[in-house]
């Protein structure tokens, strides 16, 4: 009755060889390594970059242990964080002779130590979190509220443009909150503006109103092409943070949403929190704006100077020094800019910027430059409501096909800088830092060490008395229970599921809860025998009876750890993961692995006379 | 070997009454800690910025608390974090104006350049520039006007002084809206853990044991609340996962049990309900106290060797492991026993076969 079919025997083989298997790469370790990926969309690192970079090793005399490419870009592995760091240098030089403007993202990284082998089935080490690696974690809240107005502001230039394209006389265009309020002198010129408008621009919801004498058309953004905003601000958020990232040269950086309006950013192995926030902390928007030519005199800049801005004007002070009004609408957003390299004038030498602009965004800035020759344009970066011009050039002549030059006044490094700024992408929305957490490396390692350390003691002293209380049967279920371990490292390895100091703290707790179901199953063949029951019937009443009591317990206990799984987050989140794939590897473990052990030992036995369960002698 | 040879049945439900005296005065006592004392909720759930500072030799944790003073803050705490070379810095909400959250992301920062600006015994004699480096830097308040050449200047200093300096070794800064949200989120886990739990018990059982089991084990959950009102330990995530670990682990007592006195109602005909009871946690008795005592030997392992990151995790588990012992076996049952169950309720005349218990 203690014999269990072929195929199970083997289905737990399979499980244990494949457990071991995922789970072996994390006793090799992590070799320290240098990774090189394209810093621009328009440069690839392939094998010709695989071919520069071991030259330039071999000739500064650096020997790797391992050369490689793959979809990031080439990885090579070395054998101490000295030579690592040294190759950096040698790399760097190597591949990006102009400091100011890198080709190519050279960063350190771990590299897993296991043979190749092992990597082909794509067995690799658990992934570690950032309290046990080291590293920054910014949770980032996108301003919706900002990202709506803009897309309201942008709408007033495009029913502007609409009604004067097709003749529709109105007297004024304004913003008023999220709403955009056209004034008319008829209701007959105000009906056809009603037919183009919602014929051209199908996300606005219109209405009539009036207001004095002036009929007013009030045109609203609709609900999902507000939703629609939102959620294309984020995405280019999220864009634009993965290009400026690129620059900061991290290796593996996590850039996720987060529910509908937030961003994480984790950037393992940074300690700069400085450095990092520099880089995020540019909540900076750009925007394309016309220069108030009619009030570009003294007297109207000195009022403005002194809080008297003419209507639908704003007063900047440019990076020279001089005033400058600007209109309040917008002609164009950062978002439909493509890229920006900084380079020379073709004719004068002088440093510019070349911007590329979306085929939308070069249709409208033909436009404007062509009625705006001999103008000036202003460049402004938007940062927390407050707006600085980064320049504002004289339109010289009609632009068009998207291809735009920035340039005078500028020295190479401002070129630079200004392009710099304006590739990395401006946000479609601001973005605030609402949680931050640094670690240091050192901790982290500190961390790994103290979670190995509970785990490990806490293991011995359990099997220990485990083995003492119930004999053989206690030496089965301490096995079970390393089976247990090795499920869980395996099946984390394999999902690649972030291991945190509170999911080490669970793996030991999931032990120390998983031995429940073997205790359970030993103190009932106990009773059985005590009752008088054959040795093998009391091994065969205790594992079925038993499995019910398992089953009721583990599953309670799963539903307290599906709720933290799905309402924690960070460090919960990271806990929760192991606890609840711990209660699942422990349920076929205690139950079937440890049964199989049995099986195997006694249920071959025609006259078995005693079980070493540990003494039940007493009646 | 064998530590629990017990012959008779020990008639706990004789003594039901007191058992529950004594828990319900343990439980008021909770809760009136709870309400007096409140929980000293740690900066994930407030807001707030948390600094782990590093150094070289035993911290002056009093310079620590003059030089956060003369910052403006008076109200922060500073205490020794593992050892005495380890410092923790807790900073609440600074609300200045309307641009709460730039600033107090900031909050680090200038604490750590403030703490640096004077020589700091311990450390080595290249530290100084670099500290000056980082309060320069530090100084710009909007961090895109920071310049490169001298961040990437500041990286390289850091990374050759490695362990020689005063490290700023861990910073936590959660938002006001993060905190609410995790609190309410943390609440909004407990209701659904109970909730889920008593269905499930009610479904594979009777809705009697589904309603005591989870009064027992909330009972528990209210008295870790309680001690952690009562020391004020700092009431992190960490510690709510625990709670809600121990939560779902001691509802596998009250499943246990629950299972032993379905099975005794169809074994034991003639016997009273009492009788019944007290039968199923005598024979259960031995399994509840090993594995209580193997899972608190890992818990021990924590709190011994785990450091102060898993301290307070595994403080809260460790109580509610104990109080889960009393309050699954001595609290569930005699509520069950007053909530009138009975024969039928369990022993459904069709279903006889299958459901036997274990233990």
């Amino acid at each position: 009755m203690n014999r269990y079919p072929l195929w199970v025997y083997v289905t737990v083989a399979v499980a244990l060889v494949l457990g071991a298997l995922y789970a072996l790469p994390n006793l090799f370790g992590e070799a320290p390594a240098v990774q090189v990926s394209a810093a621009r969309a328009t440069l690839k690192a392939d094998t010709t970059v695989m071919g520069r970079v071991e030259e330039a090793l071999k000739k500064a005399g650096i020997q790797p242990t391992g050369v490689f490419l793959d979809l990031v870009g080439v990885k090579v592995r070395f054998v101490d964080e000295d030579t690592q760091l040294k190759a950096k240098d040698v790399i760097n030089q190597a591949l990006n002779p102009d400091a100011a403007n890198p080709s190519y993202t050279v960063a350190l990284n771990l590299l897993p130590n296991s043979p190749r082998w092992l990597s082909a089935i794509h067995a690799q080490p658990m992934y570690l979190g950032l309290d046990l690696r080291g590293g920054v974690h910014f949770l980032l809240q996108v301003d919706m509220r900002a990202a709506i107005t803009k897309r309201a502001e942008s709408l007033v230039g495009d029913i502007r443009s609409q009604l004067r394209d097709k003749n529709v006389r109105h007297s004024g265009i304004t913003r008023e909150g999220n709403n955009i309020v056209v004034s008319f002198r008829d209701a007959q010129t105000r009906d056809k503006a009603r037919e183009i408008v919602a014929g051209q621009i199908p996300d606005l919801q219109l209405t009539d109103s009036s207001s004095g004498s002036d009929l007013l058309l009030v045109a609203s953004i609709k609900p999902e092409a507000q939703k629609r905003t939102q959620e294309f601000a984020l995405k280019q958020n999220i864009q634009t943070l993965h290009n400026r990232i690129n620059e900061l040269g991290v290796a593996e950086p996590v850039i996720q949403q987060q529910g509908s309006d937030r961003v994480v950013v984790q950037l393992p192995g940074v300690q700069d929190t400085a450095k990092a926030k520099e880089i995020l902390g540019r909540t900076a928007t750009l925007e394309i704006r016309m220069v108030d030519h009619d009030n570009m005199n003294a007297a109207a800049l000195a009022a403005a100077r002194a809080g008297q801005v003419p209507f639908g004007d704003e007063f900047y002070i440019e990076r020279d020094g001089a005033p400058i009004l600007v209109r309040k609408q917008v002609v164009l957003t950062g978002d439909r800019l493509t890229d920006a390299q900084p380079g020379f004038d073709s004719q004068n030498h002088e440093p510019a910027v070349h911007l590329t602009l979306d085929s939308r965004g070069a249709f409208i800035f033909k436009e404007i430059t062509r009625e705006n020759v001999g103008k000036r344009m202003a460049i402004l970066l938007i940062e927390k409501g407050k707006g600085e011009v980064v320049t504002a050039p004289v339109i010289k002549t009609e632009i068009g096909g998207g291809r735009v030059q920035i340039s005078g006044r500028m020295t190479t490094v401002e070129a630079n800088d200004v392009a710099l700024l304006l590739r990395a992408g401006a946000l479609a929305a601001p973005m605030e830092i609402i949680e931050e957490r640094t670690v240091g490396p050192s901790l982290g390692a500190e961390n790994i060490k103290k979670g190995f350390d509970s785990t490990v003691y806490g293991f011995a002293a359990l099997s220990l008395f485990i083995v003492v209380y119930y004999s053989l049967f206690g030496a089965f279920s301490t096995l079970a229970l390393c089976a247990n371990l090795l499920f869980l490292i395996a099946l984390l390895s394999m999902l690649q599921a972030t291991l945190t100091l509170p999911g080490i703290a669970a793996i030991a707790l999931t032990l120390g809860m998983a031995i429940d179901a073997n205790v359970l199953i030993n103190e009932r063949v106990r009773e059985e025998l005590r009752g008088g029951a054959t040795p093998q019937a009391a091994i065969h009443a205790g594992y079925e009876r038993a499995f019910g009591t398992i089953l009721d317990s583990n599953v309670t206990t799963l539903i307290a750890g599906l709720a933290l799984l799905i309402f924690g987050s960070g460090p919960v989140r990271g806990f929760a993961v192991v606890h609840c794939l711990g209660i699942l590897t422990s349920i076929f473990s205690s139950v079937v692995v440890s049964r199989a052990m049995v099986n195997l030992t006694y249920g071959t036995r025609k006259k078995l006379e005693r079980v070493a369960i540990g003494n039940t002698a007493w009646k | 070997m064998e530590f629990f040879k017990i012959r008779h049945d020990i008639p706990f439900m004789r003594h039901a009454l007191a058992f529950n005296v004594v828990s319900l005065l343990t439980f008021l006592l909770a809760v009136f800690f709870l309400a007096t004392k409140g929980l000293n909720f740690s900066i994930e759930f407030t807001g707030g910025t948390v600094m782990e500072i590093r150094y070289q030799q035993p911290a002056n944790v009093e310079g620590i608390r003059n030089s956060l003073a003369s910052l403006g803050y008076a109200d922060a705490q500073v205490q020794n974090f593992g050892t005495s070379r380890d410092v923790l810095i807790r900073l609440p909400l600074k609300s200045s104006g309307g641009d709460t959250n730039r600033a107090t992301a900031r909050q680090s920062e200038l604490v750590f350049s403030e703490l640096t600006k004077n020589a700091i015994p311990g450390d080595a004699p290249a530290c100084a520039p670099m500290y000056a480096l980082y309060r320069e830097l530090v100084s710009i308040e909007d961090p895109q006007r920071r310049p490169k050449d001298k961040l990437d200047q500041l990286a390289k200093q850091r990374e050759a002084l490695a362990g020689q300096c005063t490290e700023l070794s861990r910073v936590e800064f959660v938002g006001p809206q993060v905190g609410r949200e995790l609190a309410e989120n943390g609440a909004l886990a407990l209701l659904i853990t109970s909730i889920g739990i008593v269905l499930y018990l009610a479904l594979r059982f009777e809705w009697k044991f589904g309603v005591a089991a989870i009064i027992a084990n909330l009972h528990d959950v209210v008295i870790i609340l309680g001690f952690f009102a009562l020391f004020q330990w700092e009431f992190s995530l960490p510690v709510l996962a625990a709670v809600l670990a121990v939560l779902g682990y001691s509802v596998n007592e009250s499943v246990v049990i629950a299972d032993r006195i379905r099975e005794n109602f169809r074994k034991m005909r003639k016997a009273s309900v009492t009788e019944i009871i007290d039968n199923a946690i005598t024979r259960t008795i031995s399994r509840t106290i090993i594995t209580h005592g193997c899972t608190q030997t890992m818990v021990s392992s924590m709190l011994v060797f785990g450091g102060p990151a898993l301290h307070y995790f595994a403080l809260a588990l460790t109580i509610g492991i104990c109080f889960g012992i009393y309050s699954s076996v001595l609290v569930m049952a005699p509520i069950v026993r007053w909530l009138g169950i009975r024969r039928d309720d369990l022993v459904k005349p069709l279903k006889e076969k299958k459901e036997e218990a274990v233990v």
